[in-house]
């Protein structure tokens, strides 16, 4: 009871600073899964088009997500230095196998009738990807990419290691100086930060689904 | 800077606090899963309850229990365990929710009893997903435990710990390569295994 007193009363002196490493774990967050997306979509379509990239691309991302992530820092640091770079890096190799999954999975999942039907009307590929296959595997994509999200949240907590900041460094440093106000001030946003993601992601996921796969 | 006996006596550490956590996890998440799947009424929020747990960050998790446990390895243990718990809860209730109901009919056809279902259908056709579960827990305890160096539960990160603190990259990579081999090692052997619970019926 006492440390949320100090939590308070830490809190209401030091918000500014807090709600500025906030906003800058969300940047940090979003910024890995924009890159992730703009890369792992297209694999993902690719892999879908052309199987026998499947398993090979596949395998690749699942070994990287299987990084650990303190050990990742270090190694792309030896690269990038201590910065920000360091740390979008990290999050964007870790959004790379939720985004390629779930794209590659929505469009082979997809029913090959709509796609002939599409063919039939005398669509081109382009236009078949446009207006058929992404709207309707959109609903798919989002789960990856909400994954990719709320992954990329969490994981933002300890990118102050590699130099990019946001809430990491108030956990840290409340753990190097034995502080706790300290580490829930960092911990309790970086939580509530990926708890309202998660739900707002998931909102997002429902809204984009075409009315006509929407379940009861 | 770092000795070979050091190194092992490190990762035998980290091996040793990794695979308690995700032992201590699937004792309590696969019997949790079982009776889960019975109603799936209870399943979706208490999936969705545990699931907050793994929207903490890590280190978040962690941190949190240092005012509550003090450093060293219990609270580590703790906080990898609870992080473990989720895959494993929730590919159990999957797996048996997602056995074929002509399947469990057949069963109960034949006379069995719940038990018998349980135990000589429904489980042996949900193994490879409840597998798959805890693959993805070990996989991600295993990467999560070196942040247990930071409340004093040694392990691989003890050496990655004092290099972000020294800016050595020496002594990050001494704990980062082998924890990172540890980690693509469990995945390919859990893999492995998974492929080969799959009863004969259902492999591709």
């Amino acid at each position: 009871m006492e440390l949320m007193q100090e939590l308070a009363t830490y809190v209401s002196a030091h918000w500014p600073r807090l709600l500025g490493l906030t906003v800058q774990h969300l940047k940090l967050a979003l910024t890995a899964v924009f890159y992730g997306v703009l890369v792992g979509v297209p694999i993902g379509y690719v892999i879908s088009r052309y199987r026998k990239l499947a398993e090979p691309v596949l395998w690749v991302a699942n070994a990287l997500q299987t990084i650990p992530a303190l050990a990742l820092i270090g190694f792309v640091m030896l690269f990038l230095g201590l910065s920000p770079a360091t740390g979008i890096f990290c999050l964007f190799v870790y959004t790379l196998m939720p985004i390629i999954r779930s794209t590659h999975t929505a469009i082979i999942s997809l029913d090959p009738a709509l796609i002939e039907a599409a063919e039939g009307m005398g669509m081109t590929r382009w236009q078949i990807l446009r207006i058929v296959q992404l709207p309707l595997a959109l609903a798919v994509m989002m789960v990856g990419i909400r994954l990719a999200v709320v992954m990329s949240i969490g994981t933002a907590s300890i990118m102050s290691l590699g130099g990019a900041g946001g809430l990491g460094s108030e956990i840290f440093a409340g753990i190097d100086r034995v502080q706790d106000k300290m580490i829930l001030a960092g911990a309790l946003p970086a939580a509530l930060l990926a708890i309202f993601a998660d739900l707002g992601m998931g909102a997002l996921e429902r809204w984009l689904t075409p009315r006509g796969l929407r379940q009861a | 800077m770092i000795t070979w006996q050091k190194l092992a006596r490190l990762t035998l550490e980290h091996l040793t606090l990794s695979l308690s956590a995700v032992l201590l996890a699937i004792a309590v998440a696969v019997p949790a899963g079982i009776l889960l799947s019975r109603s799936r009424r209870l399943a979706d929020p208490v999936i969705t309850v545990v699931g907050l747990f793994q929207t903490l960050p890590a280190i978040a998790l962690l941190a949190f229990m240092i005012p509550l446990m003090g450093i060293g390895t219990k609270p580590a243990l703790t906080a990898l365990f609870l992080y473990a718990l989720l895959p494993i809860l929730s590919n159990t209730c999957k797996g048996l929710l997602g056995v074929d109901p002509s399947v469990k009919e057949a069963a109960r056809g034949m006379g069995m009893t719940p038990l018998q279902m349980l135990l000589t259908v429904e489980l042996p056709l949900a193994f490879r997903v409840i597998m798959s579960g805890i693959r993805t827990s070990t996989v991600l305890i295993i990467g999560w435990a070196t942040l247990g160096a930071y409340v004093g539960a040694g392990g691989l990160g003890e050496p990655i710990v004092s290099g972000y603190a020294m800016v050595s990259p020496k002594l990050i990579l001494a704990g980062g390569v082998p924890v990172t081999l540890m980690a693509l090692l469990a995945d390919f052997l859990l893999g492995r295994l998974e492929r080969k619970v799959t009863p004969r019926g259902l492999q591709v």
